[in-house]
């Protein structure tokens, strides 16, 4: 401790952001898997997809501290955008990502004064109302989703006008972990910035966050868009990758099993919903091979573990490995 | 001179029960001022009401010359009125170097920011470690604010509200709760406040308030009973009578 103070802050604070070897491992091994299972080419496209869904959800619920059940109602109207657009000649998928992220972004801005005005309580129901109405309208308007049976004959054209989706999904996963890696890049960046810095204020004492001067409010809507458009990346993705939407992207389910691949990868930083999104698709095609029709028990056996365990618990496994001043990052 | 800090006929209501009524207080800027009263006599809602927590029934207030009545609170933070809290309101997760740098990027008008890193420059990451010096907090910038002794998170209170670098400052029971061993530092910290900050501090601990304030005004069942010098107010019988008790400063 002989350095001067100023020259110990800028190294803490410049530490915060720099990458970790874990970090470039970890990607590292996500390049690897892409390459060693080309036959596994959809799940790892799935995986993908979740996992972009988990992070969309972490940024509201893990770095802001806003309680969603209902964050499907972003993915769900991102994947019906796109496949729509898909399925009346707006065949570009980048173009169709764009406008799957672009709505939902508007949607949850829309929304956050709805969700925002409630404390916790109120705002899982209104969450879960508000993507229960979204599910319900997809239902009804048969003409233009498809209803029940599912969303028909779409046609996503080649990516980037050169790589033609292929059947066996090499392209789509390709795009799938280009897309994901991307939007981790996006939120490392807020994670690490004073805005990202603010939310986690928010979320750890909104009383002192205010007292610091920051707009609470305005910081809370700008996180649940800034969700609420990634999510619906996820779902444009998932419609693009698979070249179907179902009612099932607006459903309970979907965002019940976002909230548990957070709760098996930890909430609030970032890698807990890459990891747990490994854990949780492999897990689930893991079982539902070996038990077809039981898998979710295991799944819900899990969950129970996880919670008497401590949910914290493999996330500070992890923390305790880094210095202490670095831990909260990214 | 315009006073920092201007109340006029502040008055609240809770219900039937009027907790503070017509408080008219004026800090001149660099004040020394503490707020005393036993326990009930409004103290509370009246920081809450010059925060902006609660909306005054009557009266104005004035920060600066300018009307800040009616606005939200982290407004009133960015127009120079900064507050500790009676019990700690921190970052428990964070580090006090986060915690402050985040403070001053605030101040920067920076914490919007979503693509820089928080420090990017040095800026920030040197002026927050020189407020840590200032209350001593340097070797514990990288500590986990949690993990502090409980003295230590008293002082990193203070810091973050001067972070803000505010004209008027609230001190809200500044010494409460700290052990005997740690009061010092806390005093000390207090007594090196900058000069042109306006102080209103609000405290039971007579010991502090006699060292530190100028004038002192004394609020009982929520209206003024009396203003004065600390010797005015330990001379007043009245004040001796409702609080200072039979063995009264002197």
């Amino acid at each position: 401790m002989t350095a001067a103070p100023e020259e110990t802050a800028r190294r803490q604070l410049a530490g915060l952001a720099r990458w970790r070897p874990a970090e470039i491992a970890f990607w590292v091994l996500v390049l690897a898997a892409y390459f060693l299972f080309p036959q596994r080419a959809a799940l790892i496209a799935e995986v993908a997809v979740i996992a972009l869904f988990a992070l969309s959800l972490d940024l509201v619920l893990g770095y802001a501290g806003i309680l969603t059940l209902g964050h499907a109602a972003f993915f769900g109207w991102g994947a019906y955008a796109a496949g729509i657009a898909a399925a009346r000649g707006w065949e570009d998928p980048v173009l169709g990502l764009l406008l799957g992220g672009g709505t939902a972004g508007v949607l949850g801005l829309l929304g956050a004064p709805l969700v925002l005005r409630g404390g916790d309580l109120t705002r899982l129901m209104v969450t879960l109302g508000l993507a229960t109405v979204l599910h319900e309208l997809a239902n009804r308007f048969t003409g233009l989703t498809g209803g029940a049976d599912g969303l028909q004959g779409m046609n996503v054209g080649p990516l980037l006008g050169k790589f033609e989706f292929d059947l066996e999904g090499h392209v789509g996963a390709a795009y799938a972990l280009a897309v994901l890696f991307l939007a981790f890049l996006l939120l490392r960046r807020i994670a690490l910035s004073p805005f990202g810095w603010s939310l986690r204020a928010i979320r750890a004492n909104p009383l002192r966050a205010a007292a610091l001067g920051i707009p609470v409010r305005r910081r809370l809507v700008a996180a649940y868009t800034i969700g609420a458009a990634l999510a619906g990346v996820a779902g444009a993705l998932l419609a693009q990758v698979t070249q179907f939407v179902s009612l099932d992207v607006l459903s309970f389910q979907r965002s019940a099993d976002g909230l548990l691949v957070l709760l098996i990868g930890g909430v609030g930083w970032l890698y807990g919903g890459l990891v747990g999104a490994v854990v949780f698709k492999l897990m689930q095609d893991l079982l539902s091979s070996l038990t077809p029709q039981y898998w979710q028990f295991w799944i819900g056996a899990l969950l129970v573990a996880l919670v008497l365990l401590g949910r914290d618990r493999p996330r500070a496994w992890i923390a305790g490995l880094r210095r202490p001043a670095e831990r909260a990052a990214p | 001179m315009t006073p920092a800090l201007e109340t006029i006929g502040l008055t609240h209501h809770f219900g039937a029960f009027c907790a503070t009524d017509s408080v008219s207080l004026s800090l001149p800027p660099g004040a020394r001022h503490a707020l005393i009263g036993p326990n009930g006599a409004g103290k509370t809602t009246l920081v809450n009401l010059l925060t902006g927590v609660l909306r005054p029934g009557a009266g104005r207030i004035l920060l600066a010359g300018e009307e800040v009545t009616g606005l939200a609170q982290d407004r009133r933070v960015r127009r120079g009125l900064s507050r500790t809290f009676q019990i700690n309101q921190l970052f428990p997760e964070m580090t006090p170097l986060q915690s402050v740098s985040l403070a001053v990027s605030r101040r920067l008008g920076r914490d919007g920011a979503w693509w820089r890193r928080l420090g990017h420059g040095g800026a920030v990451a040197e002026e927050a470690a020189e407020i840590l010096g200032r209350f001593g907090l340097s070797d514990a910038m990288g500590r986990r604010v949690g993990d502090l002794p409980y003295g230590r998170q008293r002082l990193l209170e203070v810091a973050l509200a001067i972070a803000a670098r505010p004209r008027v400052l609230l001190l809200d029971e500044p010494a409460a709760g700290v052990p005997e061993a740690e009061r010092e530092d806390i005093l000390a910290a207090v007594a090196a406040l900058p000069r042109e900050v306006a102080v209103l501090l609000i405290e039971h601990d007579m010991d502090l308030v006699f060292r530190f304030a100028e004038r002192i005004t004394v609020l009982v069942a929520g209206a003024m009973l009396m203003e004065g010098t600390p010797a005015e107010v330990a001379a007043d019988p009245r004040v001796r009578a409702v609080y200072l008790g039979e063995g009264g400063h002197d």
